[in-house]
């Protein structure tokens, strides 16, 4: 007999075996889910949850297609919330701590609580990205918080109202277009394709009879 | 620690015993002719008794699996709908349907056009397999590289059936894609002197794979969603599309659409349509387990074939060699190729390397079907079985510090079920991945015969061949997103609109009828249904 435990999905209690994930266990009680299930393999942020177990003083929050449910586990979805997320023109941004204090100003009202760090479901060090992003280290703020799955959690327990994903997108995408160093290699190849330089080199290829292209590509010389 | 059975755990010690060995002697890659042997063996595309025939439609006498059959010709939801074509709920110019990677592309440059493009998508923006790509995307910007190579390698991983075309202007244009990501912000993995820092991939003659860490496909989906946000494209979410409208002409003019939560019905009309839905993952062909997000059900292929769209190689499908076989909780889920680019062998129960561990995905997942179907050397899992990956041989390869650093997202899968990669090897079997076939499309990215459908990404056959290299998805949705995009913002400026119609639904479902269908399952399937049926 497989082991089974007891979850309360919402409040109502229900026996499911003790392999699920809180996900599959919802799954198994009938739920059809449409909200709250995205990638199903912790990548996309879709299936926030927060759960306590029954006596215990601490809430605690997960993804619900990476966690195992457990005996007298109190399960609420948090299948939305709402994130502020600020517009802008990647093109115009300056890779300064100005552009921080521009659009999301909420982040120097930071108390240091912590909740967010406590609360995060990649276990990130959510409080110290926010940190570096109010210096305007964009650098460290994308490094810190690349993991992250945007589930919202962290926003959802925080007395400022920061909205830590969307903070941590824009430092990333102004470190990988601004800060991180240029390839060179990519742009002198893009130049030559640009020019036409293997134009002719693929059309002959692409112009020889199968059983030589067999020949060629079995024969082909493979990097180190 | 995991709680491994005691016939794992003492397998899992032989791994370790011949751990050193197989570092210093590695396995040899197969001949062409032993490639072809395992394949025919082993490999789910060569299983006969899982295909059928299509008995109508523009692929009529080809063969597709019994589930994509029951798909293609089953029956339309809105043949049993009263709708009003003629007042639309929603006027564009451009419809993308599917907020993953090839749809966002498509949509940012069909705004650069400055066309008036909305996007619907079945559930968030980004909740897509293009999120989940870990691996990294392929483009030839060495020095010691060149498009031609990458066409080569990719021609022949494709076993030589990639519509030449297309395949050109993949590789072609890679470099300019990276690039393009590059400057909307996408974090690469480079050297402090802007190198890219790039891998092996299998079936790759050059170290061209390009990453984000393990993370490479969320980083790119993720900065591509805020890139559609933040130029206002209007995202209607949890909403399907369920049939393609068409005008008294024949040209595509929108589609109808359906609120997933209210099960409210909308009018889409639109000058050109992009489908940019995905693949197929959680159709389960054959049984297999999944790496796919929810939504992946093979919607764009049946939206397009009931409108007059031909399919090309929607028979093949790619089982990845390493899914997740222990523990049963995320049973299926991608293990990433990375992994063996950084040095992580294949071995049996007796710790025995038994291939080459970057041959080309469909020669390693018949090689260990083979390993435990024929030869008896797989190890018993609680769903089924599977095969040792090696993966602490990486850090002896890379030193220590190489598995946080470039695959943080596995080290996390396993770490919450208690198994440290670092220090023990993990039990894998392949697992159904990507839809190699899809419609087929021209190198404008129209469908070759239904004016003004266009497709992008995985919805697409063709660019790829038969069998497709890692690498080579993540790209080609970057590059025929932003083609098909390309491609609208050109065409929608001369389309003229005639009246609306879904008489081409109707007909095909006459045409069901005349072979002796009666379908009664309803499609697009939309989602899987996991819950246990209760009737009431
Ligand atoms: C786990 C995993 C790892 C991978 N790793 C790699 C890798 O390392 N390198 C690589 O190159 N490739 C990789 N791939 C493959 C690659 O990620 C995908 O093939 C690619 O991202 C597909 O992009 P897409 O835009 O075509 O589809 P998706 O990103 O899946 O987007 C399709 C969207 O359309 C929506 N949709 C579906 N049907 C409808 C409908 N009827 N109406 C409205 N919306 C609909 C879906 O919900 C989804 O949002 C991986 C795939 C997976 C699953
Ligand atoms: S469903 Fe995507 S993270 Fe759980």
């Amino acid at each position: 007999m497989e082991k089974m435990v007891n979850v309360f999905l919402f409040g109502k209690k229900y026996e499911v075996p003790a392999s699920l994930t809180i996900m599959t266990a919802m799954e198994y009680a009938g739920y059809q889910l449409v909200r709250g299930c995205g990638c199903r393999n912790g990548f996309c942020g879709a299936c926030a949850t927060i759960y306590r177990i029954k006596g215990d003083k601490e809430l605690k929050a997960c993804l619900a297609c990476q966690t195992q449910v457990e005996d007298n586990m109190y399960v609420a979805t948090l299948p939305f919330f709402p994130l502020v997320k600020q517009v802008y023109d990647i093109e115009k941004v300056t890779p300064s701590q100005q552009i921080m204090m521009q659009l999301y100003p909420e982040i120097y009202a930071c108390i240091g609580c912590n909740a967010c760090t406590k609360s995060c479901t990649q276990d990130l060090n959510v409080m110290q990205y926010i940190a570096y992003a109010q210096r305007g280290d964009h650098e460290k703020c994308a490094e810190e918080s690349f993991d992250c799955v945007m589930c919202g959690v962290c926003s959802s327990r925080c007395p400022a109202g920061i909205s830590h994903p969307q903070v941590a997108e824009l430092s990333r995408r102004i470190y990988g277009k601004y800060i991180a160093p240029e390839t060179q290699h990519l742009l002198d190849r893009v130049k030559e394709i640009e020019d036409g330089k293997y134009v002719e080199l693929i059309e002959t290829l692409m112009n020889k009879p199968i059983e030589e292209l067999k020949e060629l590509y079995n024969n082909r010389e493979i990097e180190k | 620690m995991y709680k491994y059975t005691q016939e794992q755990l003492d397998s899992m010690k032989k791994v370790e015993a011949t751990r050193q060995e197989r570092l210093n002697n590695l396995f040899a890659r197969m001949s062409a002719d032993e490639k072809q042997k395992v394949l025919k063996e082993n490999h789910p595309d060569y299983i006969d008794s899982a295909y059928e025939e299509l008995k109508v439609g523009p692929n009529k006498g080809g063969k597709v699996l019994h589930e994509l059959a029951d798909l293609l010709q089953g029956r339309s939801r809105v043949l049993d709908m009263d709708l009003d074509l003629t007042k639309p709920d929603y006027d564009v110019d451009v419809l993308v349907i599917g907020g993953g990677g090839s749809g966002s592309c498509a949509a940012i440059e069909a705004d650069n056009a400055g066309a008036k493009v909305m996007m619907v998508t079945k559930l968030r923006i980004g909740d897509a397999n293009t999120m989940m790509a870990e691996g990294g995307i392929q483009a030839a910007d060495k020095p010691n590289d060149s498009p031609a190579i990458h066409y080569l390698d990719a021609f022949g991983g494709g076993h030589f059936a990639a519509k030449p075309e297309l395949l050109y202007k993949l590789v072609n244009d890679a470099p300019d894609c990276i690039k393009w990501l590059n400057e909307l912000g996408v974090m690469f993995d480079k050297d402090k002197d802007g190198t890219m820092i790039t891998t092996h991939g299998g079936g790759t003659s050059r170290k061209r794979m390009h990453a984000c860490k393990d993370y490479s496909g969320a980083e790119i989906m993720r900065t591509l969603r805020d890139e559609v946000l933040n130029r206002g494209i209007p995202v209607v979410d949890f909403t399907s599309a369920i049939e393609l409208i068409k005008d008294v002409e024949g040209k595509v003019a929108g589609a109808v659409l359906l609120n997933m939560e209210t099960k409210e019905i909308k009018i889409a009309r639109a000058k050109t349509v992009v489908i940019a839905t995905g693949g197929a993952g959680r159709l389960h062909y054959q049984g297999f387990p999944t790496s796919n997000h929810y939504g992946a059900t093979a919607d764009g292929l049946v939206l397009g074939y009931r409108a007059g769209a031909k399919l090309l190689y929607a028979d093949t499908l790619q089982y990845h060699p390493t899914g997740v076989a222990e523990p049963t909780q995320i049973f299926g889920a991608l293990v990433t190729e990375k992994v063996r680019s950084l040095g992580a062998q294949l071995v049996n129960k007796d710790g025995e390397a038994f291939v080459y561990s970057l041959e080309t995905r469909d020669v390693t997942a018949s090689s260990i079907i083979r390993e435990c179907r024929q030869r008896d050397n797989g190890i018993k899992t609680t769903d089924g079985e599977g095969v040792w990956l090696d993966t602490p041989m990486i850090e002896m390869i890379g030193g220590e510090g190489t598995i946080e650093k470039r695959i943080p997202a596995m080290l996390r899968m396993f770490g919450k079920y208690g198994i440290d990669i670092r220090k023990e090897p993990i039990l894998v079997y392949p697992t159904l991945h990507y839809q190699n076939g899809g419609l087929d499309i021209s190198a404008d990215g129209m469908t070759t015969n239904v004016p003004n459908l266009f497709v992008a990404g995985e919805a697409v056959g063709g660019i790829h061949g038969r069998n497709r290299l890692m690498g080579n998805s993540l790209l080609d949705i970057i590059v025929f997103g932003r083609n098909a995009g390309k491609s609208v913002g050109k065409v929608y400026k001369n389309v003229e609109l005639k009246e609306l119609t879904l008489d081409h639904v109707k007909a095909f479902d006459k045409e069901l009828k005349d072979a002796g269908l009666n379908p009664t399952k309803l499609s697009p399937q939309l989602l899987p249904n996991y819950t246990i049926q209760k009737d009431i």
